[in-house]
């Protein structure tokens, strides 16, 4: 397992923006890059690769990606549905469109669909809330949801995972 | 007629743009800068009364005056992008929208502060956006606004920008900076402070987008005259981020005279309550800052008018007031739980506690267990007190003022809805098949009529 050498210049690109010796700044970066280019999650190799990069000890990469949200320590389905619970969005009916994806999955939070498609990971406050309910898919939101557009979501997902 | 002066060109199409943006007036303010010394830009921003909009609202010159300047240190600019104070989508509006306008008030900052590296620290779940301000700096940098000598001065600048992890806490300015040096969010002990030791230990000023941005118009205007708009110490214009039972959410630009029931009915704002609903209550500067209910929203507890700046707002202290923090305005109609809703923000608080101090850490737990049972009829009368002397130990014991975060909400909501709670505790079945209601915090409108 190894970046591509595209992506290798990105990290070089990356770590050039910090004073010398502070490579180490380059962390939440790279294991942004890392989680996208192996497979959703972040397995031990991956961070130790991480770790070899950036000239730091494993754990060091071990103790930030446990920290932070946005890192998968176990494998995901293809599709994670991060749907906002905070206040805002639960005034706007969050829980409902939760409860919708569970029965629609067949899934409880945290839990990924049999056929490995869909992840269901409620998620606390995004910065949307003018435009709740909402959930994260990916790199982008979506918003305004209702249980209609969730389940035209989930279809559309379903058939590109087909193609 | 209401000034706008950061969202006066948002509406123009490709304003993204550096073309259009500098068609329309861009880049002045740098030019005018970069012609100044570093000590007159902060004299200006001084003078302009301007104060931090990230929340805590700390005057945002008097905070560049304290900068550590020791020769042959370098020192640090960082642009908290965090945003993700429950309530809060404002700072998102501006980069998305208008980047050019931040990158611009960061290269005035940047040359006041003395800062050749300059970060905007971006929470990691606004993907899309980092694209976007990527674009700007690069534009700005291939018209000559940014990298080596800009405009002939010797001032070298660039911006980075650099996404986090997920987690609430990176916006306490020295968890973002530790964040930043690739680390687990965890606040620093105070002192030393940025000022002095800060990203690096060098000397760093860490400012919020919408502060930064609203540099550009204070170079533009001058100081003073930003100064003389807005009602007292509340200079300028804020951008508020309204959310939850309104007909209208969104970001809008509001003037520091514009009342809180206008702000709410008017449909050049929020544009009322959705289905005819009466109003209950109101969190008006994000999820932090203390719940009030409607009869105490539009007029102070003196009786007098309350409108949208930081003294009418925590006009009455903790007691009957509140604060205008981030400018995340959420709205709770009739039909919403106000134990419920304390309870969705306990459990946010727990997540996002870095766990560093035993109060926050044990506290927010311990509270969100406690709502929960009050919530799903399972709580006791005692239950109420314990919460209240909970938060009263959690508030002011903690390293940051995330405890302070954690706790206010949750005694703002006793102190004005303790009935509610007792409701819920004594109708254990009840409260799972209908809400409280508005009870006796009528909505003063109805009560006019
Ligand atoms: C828990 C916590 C979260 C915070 N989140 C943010 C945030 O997301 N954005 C922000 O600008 N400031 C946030 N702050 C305030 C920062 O610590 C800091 O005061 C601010 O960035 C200073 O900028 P300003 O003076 O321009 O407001 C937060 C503070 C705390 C305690
Ligand atoms: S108050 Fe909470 S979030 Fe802040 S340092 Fe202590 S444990 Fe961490």
């Amino acid at each position: 397992m190894k970046f591509s050498q595209e992506k290798l210049n990105k990290v070089n690109e990356i770590i050039a923006r910090y004073p010398e010796g502070k490579q180490k700044s380059a962390l939440i970066p790279l294991l942004h890059i890392a989680q996208e280019e192996f497979g959703g999650w972040l397995d031990v190799p991956v961070m130790d690769y991480v770790a070899e990069l950036l000239h730091i000890n494993p754990i060091e990469v071990y103790e930030v990606a446990t920290f932070y949200t946005m890192f998968n320590m176990k494998p995901v389905g293809k599709y994670v549905l991060e749907v906002c619970q905070t206040g805002p969005c639960m005034l706007r009916g969050s829980d409902q469109i939760i409860d919708h994806i569970k029965n629609k999955l067949g899934i409880q939070a945290g839990e990924t669909t049999p056929d490995g498609l869909f992840t269901l990971k409620p998620a606390e406050c995004l910065g949307a809330c003018g435009y709740a309910p909402m959930m994260q898919l990916g790199k982008f939101f979506k918003e305004n949801l209702t249980i209609e557009k969730v389940d035209a979501l989930i279809e559309d997902l379903k058939a590109a995972a087909k193609n | 007629m209401a000034v706008k002066l950061l969202l006066d060109k948002a509406h123009i199409e490709g304003i993204r743009y550096y073309d259009t943006w500098r068609k329309n007036g861009g880049y002045t303010a740098v030019e005018k800068a970069l012609k100044m010394t570093p000590d007159e830009i902060v004299e200006e921003v001084k003078k302009s009364g301007l104060r931090g909009r990230g929340g805590a609202g700390f005057p945002t010159g008097m905070k560049w005056s304290f900068l550590a300047k020791p020769e042959g240190v370098p020192r640090h600019l960082v642009c908290n992008a965090d945003e993700s104070e429950p309530g809060t989508f404002k700072d998102r509006y501006l980069m998305e929208f208008i980047p050019h306008l931040l990158i611009e008030g960061l290269i005035i900052s940047s040359f006041a502060l003395g800062s050749s590296a300059t970060y905007i620290y971006i929470r990691g779940e606004y993907a899309w956006i980092p694209d976007i301000l990527e674009e700007a700096i690069a534009e700005a940098k291939a018209n000559g606004w940014l990298g080596k000598n800009i405009l002939g001065t010797g001032f070298d600048c660039e911006i980075y920008v650099q996404r986090g992890g997920g987690a609430y806490i990176c916006g306490e300015e020295t968890a973002l900076i530790e964040s930043l040096e690739g680390k687990r969010g965890n606040p620093r002990l105070k002192p030393p402070f940025p000022a002095v030791q800060g990203l690096w230990m060098r000397p760093t000023v860490v400012n919020n987008v919408e502060t930064l941005a609203a540099v550009v118009p204070i170079i533009n205007m001058g100081g003073e005259e930003y100064g003389k708009i807005g009602v007292g110490r509340s200079t300028g214009t804020k951008l508020i981020s309204a959310c939850g039972n309104i007909n209208k959410p969104g970001v809008y630009e509001i003037n520091f005279d514009l009342s809180v029931e206008e702000f709410i009915y008017s449909d050049e704002y929020c544009g009322g309550i959705p289905n005819g609903k009466r109003l209950k209550a109101c969190i008006p500067g994000g999820s932090s800052v203390p719940i009030v209910p409607a009869n105490l929203l539009f007029k102070t507890a003196k009786g007098e008018t309350r409108y949208m700046n930081y003294e009418s707002l925590s006009d009455g202290g903790f007691a009957t007031g509140t604060m205008l923090g981030s400018g995340g305005f959420i709205v709770l109609d009739e039909d919403q739980c106000v134990v419920r809703h304390t309870m969705s923000l306990a459990h946010f608080y727990n997540h996002e506690s870095c766990g560093q101090c035993s109060p926050c850490r044990e506290g927010t737990g311990w509270m969100y267990k406690i709502l929960k049972n009050i919530e799903y009829g399972k709580g006791k009368m005692s239950d109420i007190d314990l919460l209240w002397d909970i938060q009263r130990r959690i508030e002011g014991n903690t390293i940051c003022p995330l405890g302070d975060a954690a706790a206010w909400p949750v005694a703002a909501a006793i102190r004005h809805f303790r009935d509610e709670f007792e409701w819920h505790v004594l109708n254990p079945e009840e409260s799972q098949t209908r809400n409280y209601g508005i009870a006796h915090y009528a909505d003063p409108r109805e009560v006019v009529a």
